[in-house]
């Protein structure tokens, strides 16, 4: 189960949501851009509400911030694109996440990667794939595949639930 | 796997060459007296022999070698062409298949077999006209010793010629000693290691002519030394002159059929690619035409008419670039037809009935990915219409028919679709059965009335079947829910229309995906959209009175014909001030007229669709997404889906 098993440590990429840290393994980030325009998908789940153009590619953007029931503040000059792969129904799928600043690309050594408590987290402990200490921060690692999994459930049952509401107002 | 494996290149290189062979083996079962057909097939053999043995597929090479020989002598004019080798040589065809992709799991036995069915074959028509009857003496009599010495090319190592190889083959003639002829070898400060400098000398005992044994060497014959010579015969002594004699006039010569053998090669003029390289391709043009807009942009701005002709010309390029990579994507449906005439070939036979495949528009352009997934859901129809539709002979004369029973494909552009039909004429779809069978299994009420087409789609339900029995081939009631479900991932429909006592006719209908359509460019709100042109009739300007009313009636007079319409920016939740004009595009859905209004028509695009995520297809609205000159992303909209959504809707907001 534990992802650095077998390894000294696991390169992530940190990035911030709401001043909040969180890292994401580095050998599934594809690149990082600056904000570009998006487009709105309109009935499309709010957790992944628009399309962006990577390079010719068109690749869902998907605000992290929604999931983590955080407040959407508007972009900043900080604000990047994080492009990830995306395991979806057995399919790889690019994908690109939204982040309020990309620090680095960093090693969290092994000896400081703990499963994910069961209590003490703010965030839903099975979206989080382990957190690791960094000086005396502690960085979540995220479990995209589960957060795309999960938002793909929501995206059907968001549009079945939209319309009728949409109609009765 | 790279693409630079050689032994993958042999493959792909005999896979289409084997369909080519099958392709000319069913013509010439119906044509077995054209002499071009029978060229291609030699030639095609011949090119699976010789690459075979190049890369090692030894067993390829030498069970090849044997159906070549029969048809060089149909060639040859030395046997005739009949029903039952063309027979034999698809079986053998389908052997070899096997040797190449599972060289393990492959029984030599089968060969075999196949080999004693191709001499049978060769055998039973050379007794025949005085013509046939030396050659297949010296096939079968001739024994005769003969000495052949050689000497390879001396670079012949570098261009893939194995010297054993060809001493085995040689072997496999006859009798054979072979002697090292040593005399050239030279000095050992002159010797050049990667060079053959030996000859070799081989006294060969056997039946078959001179010309097999020349056809040992086909391939290095042009270059290198080579004496044949007849030291006796042994046990039939009239036959081995006569049969070098007899043949002569018809025989190619061997230096003529090798330019012959390479032709394929050239001619056919198409190369395999990984359909991910071509994705990237049409990925870095949609790039480049996006770079290029920008530039137009700069151009325009400037006043360097240098620099605006130089804009112009990679404009120019960059468009035509993008039209011929899209065009590399599609390819004619004939690909796809073609391998239907051996199943229906096969399954003629098995049946005994008599069928004729008809194929119309097989030059029709389809996107590559979609001909492959269509495979399976025409082979399932097809195998119905012949096992279920058509009727045996004897049945058919009763009914008044031609005992040839037709199945009939055909295949056409209609807007942005593509209609591809399989017709029989054989009994129709049995309506009292069918409903029979739905109400047996719950679909349908006991004495529900249905329109044919309603009743007909039923067949298409999992395990729905109303063959009773089951034959090899269908009636298992598998297959057709199989071939609506493809037909669902690919955004097509299925249409039945059937006549009792005159035939089925299956339609499938299917979008152009992953293919170029025209669009043209609205907005709504800030989003930008685009709707296929083909669905497109008209667009109107929204009368003044029809903007003020946000929720009144949804109708627009035009030319005195009511076109209900739906509002886009209702449906997609447009947040802002609408447009003062706001546009009417009339688009034509499922036989109706409907209008979306929009707040503006921005005009013609063509654009390449990409398809949608697993994130967003569920919506239903959109068929896909594409990138604007600006680099943005534009959804398209799947304009049958959304009238029906609207539809849903319209009568809700009534009612409230």
């Amino acid at each position: 189960m534990a992802i650095w098993q077998g390894k000294r440590s696991l390169q992530v990429v940190t990035l911030a949501l709401q001043g909040e840290l969180f890292a994401l393994e580095a050998g599934r980030v594809h690149e990082i851009l600056d904000r570009v325009p998006v487009t709105e998908v309109p009935g499309g789940p709010v957790f992944v509400s628009g399309l962006i153009n990577v390079r010719g590619k068109v690749v869902p953007l998907a605000d992290l911030r929604m999931k983590f029931g955080m407040e959407c503040t508007a972009a900043t000059i900080d604000t990047r694109i994080v492009v990830i792969d995306v395991t979806l129904g057995g399919e790889i799928v690019s994908v690109g996440l939204l982040a309020d600043k990309v620090y680095e690309v960093t090693e969290l050594q092994a000896e400081v990667l703990e499963d994910t408590p069961r209590i003490g987290m703010r965030w839903r402990p099975d979206l989080i794939r382990c957190v690791g200490k960094r000086g005396r921060d502690f960085i979540a690692v995220l479990d995209i595949d589960k957060l795309f999994d999960e938002g793909d459930r929501e995206a059907v049952a968001g549009n079945a639930s939209a319309a009728p509401a949409q109609d009765a107002a | 796997m790279s693409g630079v494996d050689p032994t993958e290149t042999f493959r792909q290189e005999a896979q289409e060459l084997l369909e080519q062979l099958e392709q000319t083996l069913l013509d010439l079962a119906k044509a077995p007296e054209d002499l071009a057909l029978v060229d291609s097939t030699f030639r095609a053999l011949h090119t699976i022999k010789g690459s075979g043995s190049m890369f090692g597929f030894d067993a390829v090479a030498g069970f090849t070698h044997h159906v070549e020989s029969a048809f060089d002598m149909v060639r040859k004019g030395q046997v005739k062409l009949t029903p039952a080798l063309a027979d034999v040589a698809l079986a053998a065809k389908d052997y070899i298949r096997a040797l190449i992709e599972r060289p393990d799991t492959t029984a030599a036995e089968d060969g075999a077999a196949i080999l004693e069915r191709l001499e049978a074959a060769v055998g039973s028509t050379g007794a025949g006209g005085t013509a046939a009857a030396a050659p297949k003496a010296a096939m079968a009599a001739g024994r005769a010793k003969w000495q052949v010495k050689f000497w390879l090319p001396p670079n012949a190592l570098a261009t893939g010629t194995n010297p054993l190889l060809l001493l085995d083959e040689l072997r496999g003639l006859g009798e054979a000693t072979v002697t090292p002829l040593l005399d050239r070898v030279p000095a050992l400060e002159d010797l050049n290691p990667a060079d053959i400098h030996i000859g070799w000398d081989v006294s060969l005992i056997t039946d078959k002519p001179k010309s097999a044994i020349e056809d040992v060497f086909l391939f290095v014959l042009d270059d290198m030394e080579i004496a044949i010579d007849l030291v006796e015969t042994l046990d039939a002594p009239a036959a081995a002159p006569k049969t070098e004699a007899a043949p002569q006039p018809a025989v190619a010569k061997p230096a003529a059929a090798k330019p012959e053998a390479a032709a394929p090669k050239g001619g056919s003029g198409s190369i395999r690619v990984p359909a991910e390289r071509l994705d990237n391709l049409m990925d870095r043009v949609g790039e480049l035409v996006i770079a290029q807009s920008r530039l137009k942009q700069v151009a325009a701005a400037s006043r360097d008419a240098e620099f605006k002709s130089i804009s112009e010309e990679i404009e120019r390029l960059a468009l035509e670039l993008r039209d011929t990579t899209m065009g590399v994507r599609m390819v004619p449906i004939a690909q796809l037809f073609g391998r239907f005439r051996r199943l229906v070939h096969d399954l003629a036979h098995e049946l005994g009935k008599d069928i004729a495949l008809v194929t119309v528009g097989e030059d029709t352009e389809l996107d590559k990915t979609v001909i492959e997934q269509l495979n399976d859901p025409l082979v399932h129809l097809i195998r119905n219409s012949i096992d279920h539709g058509l009727e045996s002979p004897e049945q058919r004369l009763a009914a008044g028919k031609p005992a040839q029973g037709q199945i009939r494909l055909a295949a056409q552009h209609t807007g942005d679709k593509v209609l591809i039909s399989i017709t029989d004429d054989g009994k129709g779809l049995d309506r009292a059965r069918i409903q029979a069978r739905a109400e047996e299994h719950g679909l349908i009420q006991p004495g529900a009335k249905l329109s044919d087409s309603e009743l007909f789609q039923l067949i298409f339900q999992p395990g729905f079947s109303t063959a009773q029995q089951v034959t090899n081939l269908s009636g298992r009631g598998v297959g057709m829910d199989v071939v609506k479900r493809t037909l669902d991932s690919l955004r097509g429909s299925i249409d039945i229309a059937s006549n009792p006592g005159t035939g089925t006719e299956i339609t499938l209908r299917l979008p152009l995906t992953l293919a170029i359509i025209d669009g043209l460019l609205v907005r709504v709100g800030q989003g930008r959209y685009v709707i296929p042109l083909s669905a497109v009739e008209e667009c109107v300007e929204l009368p003044a009175e029809e903007a003020g009313r946000a929720n009144g009636c949804s109708f627009l007079n035009i030319r005195d014909e009511l076109v209900p319409f739906l509002r886009l920016r209702e449906m997609f939740k447009t947040t802002g001030e609408p447009d003062r004009y706001q546009k009417v595009v009339v688009v034509s859905s499922n036989d109706s007229r409907v209008g979306l209004v929009v707040d503006q028509v921005i005009g013609d695009h063509q654009t390449v669709i990409k398809s949608l995520s697993k994130l967003h297809a569920g919506i239903g609205t959109f068929s896909g997404a594409t990138i604007l000159g600006d680099g943005t992303v534009a959804l398209i909209l799947e304009i049958a889906n959304l009238v029906a959504k609207g539809q849903v809707r319209e009568p809700l907001k009534l009612a409230s």
